[in-house]
């Protein structure tokens, strides 16, 4: 593996048992993610993007295989340990962006400060520093509903780089926004990699997306089956 | 914000359902509280009963009564260190309602048999140069306006009086104070002398004897002996304690203490059934937010805590207020308007509705809270 390498899969399968029926979803998946790269993983439905984002999220478990992420063996992690190094070391970002509606945009984007020893001050340093980032700092006491849907996203984002992870996963991020503002999303996700040196994992259905990655990678049955160049 | 921020704002979710879960609670520990006293209020007798205290009876019923002439015979019987007798009057003062346990006694003998009732001794002398002179507990001067000198009418029910009519007209010449707070103040005792001389019948008769032994220890065998000497008469006895005699003469009516205990099981388990209920729902609502928590990093433990912390504030808010509003209904005395003479809030039930208070929180949230722990973050982000 070289130094540059963020992110290292080995042999990875993943199978789910649904009765007495096992559906293997990704079969001896093997990957390396350079730090800094934008890498778009696409992929027709159920062909394993967002079960291979979920290993390198931590999320899930591999059932056979090595994950290796910024040199820690994920796999090998368990519960508590493995909770505390995606509040470190990752960010998420969802389809429907998952925020908390009772909480405001800024309260939204504090969640992850709150497992950290950072004080009442430098969290609202924080997280006034990431909604600038994506442009939303006059939006900062509004609630989810009050938001529109790139607003929200937006939000979902400063969440997912308030607590400055190397390691940005976003499952879907314009599939429920419109070509304009998904576009704005994908702008913001573009500056996160070139300006602020963020890796970013993006699983999309839209060729349109994945061009504005470094690298686009074809799943197909739960293989890697192309490499294409974005 | 610090994560009971969170806890809070969950609770602007359903404001109404909110509310409605706190008053539930509020309700069943304004019951608990309320309860509470009047279970109190039955067993106060038993509790303060003295250990050293024996009271005789007729063996058939407490209405049969005793003759006079057995207090001699009692204080004979090896191990009674004292004896003195007291008898229902059960008359009315005004209105039924106003109802005051009324006793004929010999004031000397009774008050040094009940040393928890204190009386100053310059009211004590007047008593006892007063025939007609009564003492009134401080509860019972305090409900009705009586004051030392008042002159108060009562209108008998069982004892006529030989001059006519049914009024017996008392003069309040004492007022005793408790000992402590589960003393009786209620008491309304004259001179069974001026009783006995001026009831149109059953001259010479007591209702029952208070004895007071030299060793609780041998209380048992002194009970023996009384009953003893007195069988195969005309009027046989039966000597218990006096805790034991309270307790029967409560539970004329049934044992309260088991059906209040009984009401309350029931409560609190409707309510648990209403709080738990509460909380599964609201973590079923919140699956997939549970899920955005521990994928950002929360661990299992932080997400159990927070919905068991959720679950123990609506029961807190709740079973506080009901606790506080229990508190003011109770001290506002007695809704029987006498017949329960000692009703106030016990200190230690209080303790134990705060445990309760605690208790039905979690609870409440324990099943909720565990499935929040054991949600997989791929499962609960996946749902809709």
């Amino acid at each position: 593996m070289s130094n540059d390498t963020l992110v290292r899969l080995g042999g990875v399968e993943k199978t789910f048992r649904r009765g007495s029926e096992e559906i293997h979803v990704l079969h001896e998946l093997s990957l390396e993610i350079p730090n800094g790269e934008f890498l778009a993983l696409m992929g027709p439905s159920g062909s394993g993007k967002s079960t291979l984002l979920n290993l390198i999220a931590g999320l899930d478990k591999p059932t056979r295989g090595t994950i290796e992420i910024g040199g820690e063996r994920i796999d090998q992690m368990a519960g508590r340990a493995l909770a505390g190094w995606r509040a470190r070391h990752v960010g998420l970002v969802f389809q429907f962006y998952n925020l908390l509606p009772v909480l405001s945009a800024e309260k939204n984007v504090e969640l992850p400060l709150l497992l950290t020893s950072l004080s009442n001050a430098e969290r609202k340093r924080h997280v006034a520093n990431a909604l600038e980032i994506v442009g939303l700092s006059h939006r900062a006491k509004h609630t989810p509903r009050t938001l529109s849907g790139g607003e929200q996203q937006r939000v979902g984002i400063a969440r997912a780089i308030v607590s400055d992870s190397t390691l940005v996963l976003a499952d879907e991020p314009t599939g429920d926004l419109d070509r304009k503002t998904g576009d704005g999303i994908l702008d913001l996700l573009q500056a996160l990699n070139r300006e602020h040196g963020k890796t970013i994992v993006m699983v999309t259905h839209d060729a349109h997306a994945a061009k504005r990655s470094n690298r686009v990678l074809y799943l197909l049955d739960g293989q890697l089956s192309t490499e294409l160049a974005a | 914000m610090r994560l009971a921020g969170i806890v809070v704002s969950n609770f602007k979710r359903h404001r109404l359902r909110t509310a409605l879960t706190v008053l539930s609670i509020l309700v069943a520990f304004v019951l608990f509280g309320y309860l509470a006293a009047i279970k109190k209020a039955f067993e106060a007798g038993v509790d303060v009963a003295g250990k050293d205290r024996l009271v005789v009876r007729h063996k058939i019923s407490i209405i049969q009564m005793l003759p006079v002439s057995y207090e001699a015979d009692i204080e004979r019987i090896d191990g009674v260190k004292e004896a003195t007798h007291a008898s229902w009057f059960g008359g009315i003062y005004k209105e039924p309602r106003n109802f005051i346990p009324q006793f004929p006694v010999k004031p000397e003998e009774f008050m040094a048999m009940y040393p928890e009732f204190r009386l100053p001794p310059a009211q004590m002398d007047a008593w006892l140069r007063t025939r007609t002179g009564a003492v009134v507990g401080r509860r019972t001067a305090d409900k009705f306006g009586w004051k030392i000198g008042d002159k108060i009418p009562i209108q008998a029910t069982i004892w006529r009086p030989k001059s006519g009519g049914n009024t017996w007209t008392f003069d309040i010449v004492g007022i005793y104070e408790g000992a402590e707070e589960e003393t009786d103040t209620t008491l309304f005792l004259f001179r069974y002398d001026y009783f006995d001389e001026n009831r149109s019948f059953g001259e010479g008769a007591v209702g029952w004897y208070y004895i007071r032994v030299s060793d609780p220890a041998r209380a048992a065998q002194i009970a023996l002996k009384v009953d003893e000497t007195f069988a195969n008469s005309a009027y046989e006895t039966k000597t218990e304690t006096e805790g034991a005699f309270v307790k029967a003469f409560a539970e004329q009516a049934g044992n309260i203490g088991k059906i209040i205990t009984f009401i309350l099981t029931a409560v609190f388990f409707t309510i648990l059934l209403v709080a738990g209920n509460t909380m599964a729902q609201a973590v079923r609502e919140r699956t997939q937010e549970l899920g955005v928590l521990k994928a950002v990093g929360f661990t299992d433990g932080q997400v159990l805590g927070l919905v068991l912390v959720e679950s123990c504030i609506i029961s807190i808010v709740g079973g506080s207020i009901g606790l506080a509003l229990s508190w003011r209904l109770v001290a506002a005395g007695d809704p029987t308007g006498g017949a329960l003479p000692i009703f106030f809030f016990p200190p230690g039930e209080l303790v134990m509705g705060a445990l309760y208070v605690v208790l039905l929180g979690l609870a409440a949230g324990a099943v909720p809270a565990i499935q929040a722990m054991r949600l997989n973050p791929v499962d609960a982000l996946r749902r809709e």
